[in-house]
């Protein structure tokens, strides 16, 4: 088992005849994601990496079977393309770019249907090693099957964290990159709930950063009853206040969101916070063995 | 993006908001004929900067005569404006709004934000006017009343029209007290809507002696991510009030924000950005700087990068810390190296490059005589100890 990608992705790429999208299509194909289409629109009736390209999703849809949209199209054009996704019968829509300002988000957010599900935006994706499943910007070698769930604000922290628990012997089971933005489709506790019942996940590791209140409501959510032990690493502790840190969801705004008081809220719940991201392998195997 | 008051309060009347007639000058002189211009009244001579506390640090003053405009218009024209949010090193006034002063009956406190976590943007409003709002937020948060937007529906009549009942604006002996709020209550949402802003805030929210509401001070906020769709917003932009070096590394497409510590970081990604320099504070340092060198990492970019970094006085080694995914190690080495050459770096240079060809980055910094380490905490404890 595993959460959100896996052997039954079906997955097209928009954006993918783009610098980007082809790059990495390229990257998600040879680590043996199943990449089924792409799509740009013009370009309808060409291949690219041996794929179809068609110009609209719906047709990857009907003609491919898609169920999983990757987005790398230009931030201007993102959010129309995750909408487009979801209007077409995509389920799942893992949305890369970076930039999309926060109105669209909002908008897309208001007009989503039940039971789409989106990730993302400003993330690096989600893989599953296990099932040779990678959908996003993350380089493949560093993961390896395992125990382990990523749930991460980060791109290259958690990296980080992943290689540290790969190089551990620890592993991962899936790797959840929510992005760094500050309305993101998925928050950490839509995310643990997601492994709450899947069986190979023993642990979750959390990567928060500043901003926001999103580990506020996941520590909630883990003191009110979660079925495996949780560890949080919380980057941004030396963040002035009313900065923007890179990410645009990574600011202290009117004294809110800072390091501390996410560790605080975290701790409460009983998670405890990594002072270093080396360290969170022994926190992991404190508490599962292993 | 942050603009100065007087651009905010011409933002907020374009959308329908009332404001007190006034306007922005760089002169004494100018400052005179502005005041003329009003027809002599009693004025509020008020510091242009991108920071608030403005009137505690001496930069807002009332003036009645000639006498009175030049003399303020001339002590705050120059001035190096410190205030809670300036910092110790204060602000350079370059422009003063020369503005009516109003008779106040009551200030209230209205805003539009985004709330994170709901989603949406809301509206705030409080009958603590003049106040701040976080000071408000933490003794009595049940004076803050909310009204959550809809995104696509914007502000609707009876959202202006409860929440300005729910602040008491129909009990004012002036009638027209109720409907000129509800017009300013829907001006500010529609503003951030329509211009993509983050904050709009006018604090206070003055409901005057004649039956008037202004917006007696305003501030508003753009989201950086919408402004390439407006560019009659960017054409707003105080390049002046911004820190010279974060001005040169966004030009570059790079991400930086100066701190005041000793170790310069450059790091790529933004998550990874900030736990270095918690890391070199877990060390016993202290950063001299976030640099998020981004997922394409260049050469050209990390030369850039480390020139932004050497610029700082302050800076007496330097950490760099890549994680080489979509990065190429050997792309960030040659740009160190570059940067070495053509720069000439003479503090200390810690490396900890690990990832995407990885040994022939290495190969390429041990070469040119640069010690790189692997570990992200060894690397960091040896960055901070040449400070010793």
């Amino acid at each position: 088992m595993s959460i959100l990608v896996g052997k039954e992705t079906r997955l097209v790429v928009q954006g993918m005849t783009g610098r980007e999208g082809g790059f990495h299509a390229e990257r998600m194909i040879e680590y043996g994601t199943n990449v089924v289409a792409g799509v740009t629109p013009g370009k309808g009736g060409t291949t690219h990496l041996d794929r179809p390209i068609f110009d609209t999703v719906e047709e990857a849809v009907r003609e491919e079977g898609a169920n999983t949209s990757v987005i790398y199209v230009p931030a201007a054009f993102a959010a129309d393309a995750v909408m487009e996704a979801a209007a077409a019968g995509i389920s799942l829509v893992i949305c890369i770019t970076e930039g999309i300002p926060a109105l669209d988000m909002m908008k897309v957010h208001a007009l989503l249907p039940a039971g789409v599900r989106v990730i993302g935006p400003n993330c690096p994706g989600v893989i599953t090693p296990r099932e040779k499943a990678k959908v996003g910007i993350m380089p493949g070698h560093i993961h390896a099957p395992g125990r382990v769930g990523v749930i991460s604000r980060s791109g290259t922290l958690t990296y980080e964290v992943v290689w540290a628990l790969t190089e551990s012997g620890l592993g991962q089971t899936t790797a959840v990159g929510i992005g760094g933005d500050p309305l993101p489709g998925t928050r950490f506790v839509d995310a643990l709930e997601l492994f709450r019942n899947d069986e190979e996940t023993e642990a979750v590791v959390m990567i928060g950063e500043i901003g926001g209140t999103d580990e506020e409501a996941a520590a909630e959510l883990v003191a009110g009853g979660y079925p495996k032990p949780v560890v949080g690493f919380i980057a941004g502790r030396t963040a002035p206040p009313g900065k923007r840190m890179g990410h645009a969801g990574a600011i202290i705004a009117g004294g809110k969101g800072t390091a501390a008081e996410k560790i605080e809220a975290l701790n409460k719940a009983g998670i405890p916070v990594a002072d270093l991201p080396g360290e969170i392998p022994r926190l992991i195997r404190d508490r599962i063995g292993g | 993006m942050k603009i100065h008051e007087y651009q905010a309060k011409a933002l907020l009347k374009e959308f329908g908001a009332a404001v007190p007639r006034g306007r922005a000058v760089d002169s004494v002189e100018e400052a005179v004929e502005a005041w003329r211009e009003l027809g002599r009244p009693r004025v509020a001579v008020k510091a242009q900067i991108h920071a608030g506390g403005r009137g505690k640090g001496g930069g807002i003053k009332l003036a009645e005569t000639e006498e009175d405009v030049r003399s303020a218009a001339d002590s705050i024209l120059g001035m190096t404006l410190v205030t809670h949010q300036t910092g110790p090193e204060g602000r350079l006034v370059k422009k003063v709004l020369i503005e009516e002063a109003v008779a106040i009956e009551k200030e209230f406190y209205a805003a539009v934000t985004l709330d994170r976590a709901r989603g949406c943007p809301i509206l705030m409003a409080s009958r603590e006017g003049g106040m701040e709002i976080e000071e408000v937020a933490a003794r009595n948060p049940e004076a803050i009343l909310k009204v959550a937007l809809h995104p696509l529906a914007g502000i609707r009549p009876f959202e202006a029209r409860s929440l300005a009942f729910a602040l008491g604006l129909h009990r004012f002996k002036k009638a027209e007290v109720l409907k000129e709020g509800i017009r300013t209550l829907t001006a500010l949402a529609r503003l951030f809507l329509e211009k993509d802003a983050s904050l709009v805030e006018v604090n206070p929210l003055a409901v005057l002696e004649d039956g008037r509401v202004v917006a007696a001070d305003g501030k508003v906020n753009f989201d950086d991510s919408a402004l390439f769709r407006h560019p009659e917003i960017e054409a707003l932009r105080d390049e002046a009030e911004e820190e010279p070096a974060e001005r040169e590394a966004r030009s570059a497409g790079l991400s930086y924000v100066k701190l005041d510590g000793t170790i310069g970081c450059m790091v790529n990604g933004a998550g990874l950005a900030m736990a270095t320099m918690d890391i070199v504070k877990h060390f016993g340092a202290e950063p001299a700087n976030f640099l998020d060198v981004g997922g394409s990492a260049k050469r050209k970019r990390v030369a850039k990068a480390l020139e932004i970094i050497l610029a700082d006085p302050n800076v007496k080694g330097i950490f760099i810390n890549i994680f080489g995914g979509i990065v190429r190690c050997d792309e960030v080495a040659h740009g160190i190296v570059a940067a070495k050459k053509e720069l000439g770096i003479e503090v200390p240079v810690t490396i900890r490059l690990t990832g995407t060809n990885e040994e022939e980055g290495r190969r390429i910094l041990e070469e040119a005589g640069f010690a790189v380490g692997k570990s992200l905490n060894e690397a960091a404890e040896k960055a901070v100890a040449v400070l010793k």
